[in-house]
């Protein structure tokens, strides 16, 4: 297929529908509504359907309810909007239904603005709604791994019986790139749920339901998801860059902020300095076998991201002291460039560890 | 092959079109592109801008703080970004729109009038594509011939409005030549 020149926003739509998506249930709002948009036109064309519900909290129990019934569902938001959402994403979770959620990060909190921000980090991958649970969360830096990685997410989803979340911030959105999708999947070849509520005639009912108010069964159901939530470390993806043979400086940064990374690493090594990228593309779980390994090929370290600090506490808990772990970050929408990543690398390697 | 290419002008001006262009054009060529619009909510009437970048190899960041080149369709964008264009760069301006000429004594300038020239031939909206025309000869970054194909795929809805296009392309074309440069750096 000829790579077409896509924005991120209509690329995630479209490979929602070559992932045999056929159902969205959202709400608008800056900086997505690119997707949405794209979603109404297209979906009705593949025998798909569309609703912009009431509200974020209606459309995350409409998730809730066609999730149930076997099918593969969608949704996209923006941070004060995926907020809303958050009551639908844990009874997802405590239910055991996959839906794929995209958030088009904007800077909060509150309603904050529509511009680019890494400030959900904390609520995506620490699960974000009430109660003892995760979502798989995937972070895409250029347009063409936003759209693989939606396909994945339906994969994922299905596979563990859980939300997956894909996180990008309005320069993924926005932007366009060339892309191509790599696989179309017929909703009619999707594998059966056989967990579903699809009509129970000649076969035992099946319940989706997050009540338990039995303390034994819940401790139980908690423990059988966390014990899914670990399994889940087997689909742990990062990309290494610069980094063999070590560096002076690795930059752990993810989606946007590692593309502006890439660049700073080019105009460092004009410079004589090594600055290698750590760039985990699975934030939960988060590949930290790798990072640990990368870090430890490096005299320090330098997580960058578009918030005041969210991932670096992950960062330093991996790292555990073996290697100095510094931070820069620029919030509200303003997104650092590459010349800023080179001068905070290089304070790094002046100052003695 | 490496360059930035700032587009600015007023809402409504048609930068974001001309941006998808050569990116579109820069695609067919086989290059690494990106296109980043400006998408605060000041883009219908305000100014508005995108940033295109042409690689060969894949490309970092999608912003740009330094680019190669600066194509400006007012005053107000000729302003805010004259000064980031690096040394040795291009500057396609607006003479219809913009009264002065950038200030910058170590860049390539390219003086359009562009919606005159759209006037002339019709329809004041292709002014963009005039500019376009003269970037395209002066910087050498992208293909003409891809440019046009581009546009007659992007008019395929409204054909009335390829002629007129690709008149306004080769108008701005004839201008940019007597400017050629090299922008491409890196």
């Amino acid at each position: 297929m000829a790579k077409k020149l896509m924005k991120g926003c209509e690329a995630i739509g479209e490979a929602a529908i070559h992932a045999g998506c056929r159902l969205f249930f959202g709400y608008p709002i800056t900086p997505q509504n690119e997707i949405p948009e794209y979603m109404s036109a297209r979906l009705p064309q593949v025998g798909g359907m569309f609703v912009q519900a009431e509200s974020e909290v209606a459309a995350s129990n409409m998730l809730y309810g066609a999730s149930g019934a076997g099918c593969r569902v969608f949704t996209s938001s923006s941070s004060p909007g995926i907020s809303l959402m958050m009551e639908g994403v844990s009874y997802m979770a405590g239910a055991e239904l996959p839906v794929v959620i995209v958030n088009i990060m904007r800077g909060g909190p509150g309603l904050g603005g529509i511009l680019p921000s890494q400030s959900d980090y904390f609520q995506a991958t620490k699960g974000g709604g009430h109660g003892d649970y995760r979502v798989l969360v995937l972070a895409p830096s250029t347009v063409q791994e936003a759209a693989d990685l939606v396909i994945d997410a339906f994969d994922l989803a299905d596979k563990y019986r859980n939300p997956v979340m894909v996180v990008g911030d309005g320069l993924i959105g926005q932007m366009m790139e060339p892309v191509e999708f790599k696989k179309t999947i017929k909703p009619e070849e999707l594998a059966e749920k056989p967990w579903a509520t699809t009509g129970c005639a000649g076969r035992e009912r099946n319940v989706i339901n997050s009540l338990y108010l039995d303390p034994e069964q819940l401790e139980k159901h908690n423990w059988d998801l966390y014990a899914k939530y670990q399994s889940m470390a087997a689909e742990v993806r990062h990309e290494d860059y610069n980094t063999e043979g070590g560096c002076d400086v690795l930059i752990v940064a993810y989606g946007t902020v590692a593309r502006i990374a890439k660049t700073a690493i080019d105009q460092a090594r004009e410079k004589g300095l090594k600055i290698g990228l750590f760039r985990p593309i699975t934030l939960y779980p988060y590949p930290a076998e790798a990072l640990a390994k990368a870090a430890l090929g490096a005299k320090a370290v330098l997580v960058a991201e578009l918030s005041t600090g969210q991932m670096v506490e992950d960062v330093r808990a991996i790292v555990a002291g073996r290697r100095p772990v510094a931070f820069h970050g620029r919030v509200g929408g303003m997104v650092m460039g590459p010349d800023d990543l080179v001068a905070e690398a290089e304070k790094l390697v002046a100052v003695p560890a | 092959m490496y360059s930035e290419i700032v587009l600015a002008g007023f809402g409504g001006q048609g930068v974001l079109l001309i941006g998808k262009l050569m990116a579109y054009a820069g695609m067919k060529a086989g290059h690494e592109v990106t296109w980043l619009p400006s998408y605060g909510p000041e883009m219908r009437g305000g100014t508005c801008n995108c940033t295109v970048v042409l690689s060969d190899k894949p490309i970092g960041s999608p912003i740009s703080k330094r680019p190669h080149a600066l194509i400006v369709l007012n005053l107000p964008s000729l302003d805010k970004f004259e000064d980031t264009v690096r040394p040795g760069g291009i500057i396609v301006v607006n003479t219809s729109l913009i009264n002065r000429l950038p200030r910058r004594t170590d860049l390539t300038v390219v003086p359009v009038p562009a919606n005159e020239i759209a006037l002339e031939l019709g329809n004041a909206r292709a002014a963009n594509m005039v500019a376009l025309g003269a970037f395209i000869a002066a910087s050498g970054l992208v293909d003409r011939a891809n440019v046009g194909e581009v546009l007659k795929e992007s008019f395929a809805a409204r054909p009335k409005l390829v002629a007129i296009n690709e008149e306004a392309l080769r108008r701005g074309f004839e201008i940019g030549q007597a400017h050629t440069t090299a922008v491409a750096a890196g």
